[in-house]
């Protein structure tokens, strides 16, 4: 029933933001202009393969806890859609950069740190393609998953002191406020919300096979 | 808690003595070093390099030699199937915490071992030397807890040499890109003092770090 409801939400709502990024126009902002629309994409993707890693590594502790493997199938579900919305956040984001900054990729520190949350993410993938065992698969990459967040938070401190960054200010600036223009912010608010929806809906109907496939694989009804 | 650090103790000594026995560890990692210093003085020619690029150059040796051969502790109880009679005897928090400590002054000798090739070799300038070997020791800590609790996942993987490098990188790099930087200005001279945060987010990362691994390890090492 719930994924029904996800699947209506989000098919409104992500129609609506796709519409309304092209047709509303833009105030001015300087450096950015129509540029800026990349917002209404890029945010909400990056937001997600974060929210997906970090619902990964809950349900890694959740499995070490209880060893109960729809938590292993939630772990790894959350993270292969985190992974891919973590490619769309890098491309939406180098796309932006060829056209503002000149070149597709030159090592921001916001760059390095994607780059290093697909790196983390790919990491976590090998290692559960070489290891044979379902059960002992499930216990290290919970292991892994686990390991590699608590190092994520690092980035946030470490990066901007050895690099400066040309990013724009994230979406909340350092001030603790939201410096948008108001029509802009129901658009990236809509999106927002309509993308995660998309994302939980994805995410439960990619579970639910998941778990259908592991019943056929041990013929169990 | 006594019996933790008792077998710690234990569990170290017969590191010692295992690899003492064939001293394969560390000739291989002595061995991996010089090459590695050999390699990049020949490519470099007659060029002198730079001191900003040899700072790099020191940690990706350390990293590299450390990754080509700390697996081993957890992979040879794999092989030789001697790690169900350690299940047996010891604590289970105490097999990380012994086989860390071996790593360690294991990644220390090499440590040492190697900027001396760096300084002698590729005339490595380092200005303010005390700044440098607090940082030197650091990175190393962080680089080897990492680095062994990949160790006993790698070893119940297959393919577990391309493995390991590919598991520590994205864990190791804010690790690297720090020491990098801290080492890097220390060699030209900077105050250990103005490099205080530093020495605070290393730390940090070095007690989380290790909090998450002694908590994990029981989960590896199970089965």
């Amino acid at each position: 029933m719930t994924i029904k409801i996800f699947k209506y939400i989000a098919v409104v709502l992500v129609t609506v933001v796709i519409f309304l990024s092209f047709l509303v126009p833009i105030p001015y902002i300087p450096a950015l202009g129509d540029k800026a629309r990349v917002l209404y994409y890029h945010v909400p993707m990056s937001w997600i393969s974060v929210v997906a890693f970090f619902m990964s590594m809950v349900y890694a502790i959740k499995y070490l806890k209880t060893r109960d493997p729809q938590y292993d199938v939630k772990q790894f579900s959350a993270a292969e859609l985190g992974f891919i919305f973590c490619i769309l956040a890098t491309a939406t984001g180098s796309l932006w950069a060829k056209f503002n900054w000149g070149s597709f990729w030159n090592w921001d520190p916001r760059q390095t740190s994607i780059f290093i949350l697909l790196l983390i993410y790919g990491a976590y993938f090998v290692l559960r393609a070489s290891i044979d065992n379902y059960e002992q698969r499930a216990r290290l990459s919970s292991v892994y998953a686990i390991l590699a967040f608590v190092t994520v938070p690092f980035f946030v401190f470490i990066m901007p002191r050895v690099v400066d960054t040309l990013h724009p200010d994230p979406i909340v600036n350092s001030r603790g406020k939201i410096d948008m223009d108001p029509k802009m912010l129901y658009i990236f608010l809509t999106s927002m919300v309509g993308f995660t929806f998309l994302f939980l809906y994805m995410f439960q109907l990619k579970v639910k096979t998941e778990i259908l496939n592991l019943k056929i694989k041990n013929n169990l009804n | 808690m006594n019996d933790f650090f008792q077998n710690t103790v234990e569990i170290f000594k017969k590191e010692l003595k295992s690899e003492f026995r064939t001293k394969y560890v560390l000739n291989s990692l002595l061995m991996f070093v010089l090459i590695c210093v050999s390699v990049i003085r020949f490519a470099a020619g007659d060029e002198k390099i730079d001191n900003e690029i040899l700072t790099g150059l020191f940690w990706v040796t350390i990293f590299f030699a450390s990754v080509s051969s700390l697996a081993r502790t957890f992979i040879k109880e794999q092989d030789k199937e001697t790690s169900i009679a350690l299940k047996l005897t010891s604590v289970v928090d105490s097999v990380y915490s012994g086989k860390l400590i071996f790593n360690l002054i294991l990644s220390y000798v090499t440590g040492l071992i190697s900027l001396i090739l760096f300084v002698l070799i590729m005339n490595y300038e380092i200005k303010n030397f005390s700044g440098f070997m607090l940082f030197f020791f650091l990175g190393n800590t962080g680089l080897v807890i990492i680095l062994t609790s990949i160790a006993s996942i790698v070893s119940k993987a297959n393919n577990k040499g391309t493995l390991y490098p590919v598991l520590a990188f994205p864990v190791l790099i804010p690790l690297l890109v720090s020491i990098i930087h801290a080492t890097k200005l220390t060699a030209e001279g900077a105050e250990t003092f103005s490099l205080y945060e530093e020495v605070i987010i290393i730390l940090c990362y070095i007690i989380v770090v290790l909090t998450a691994s002694l908590m994990l390890f029981k989960f590896i090492w199970e089965d």
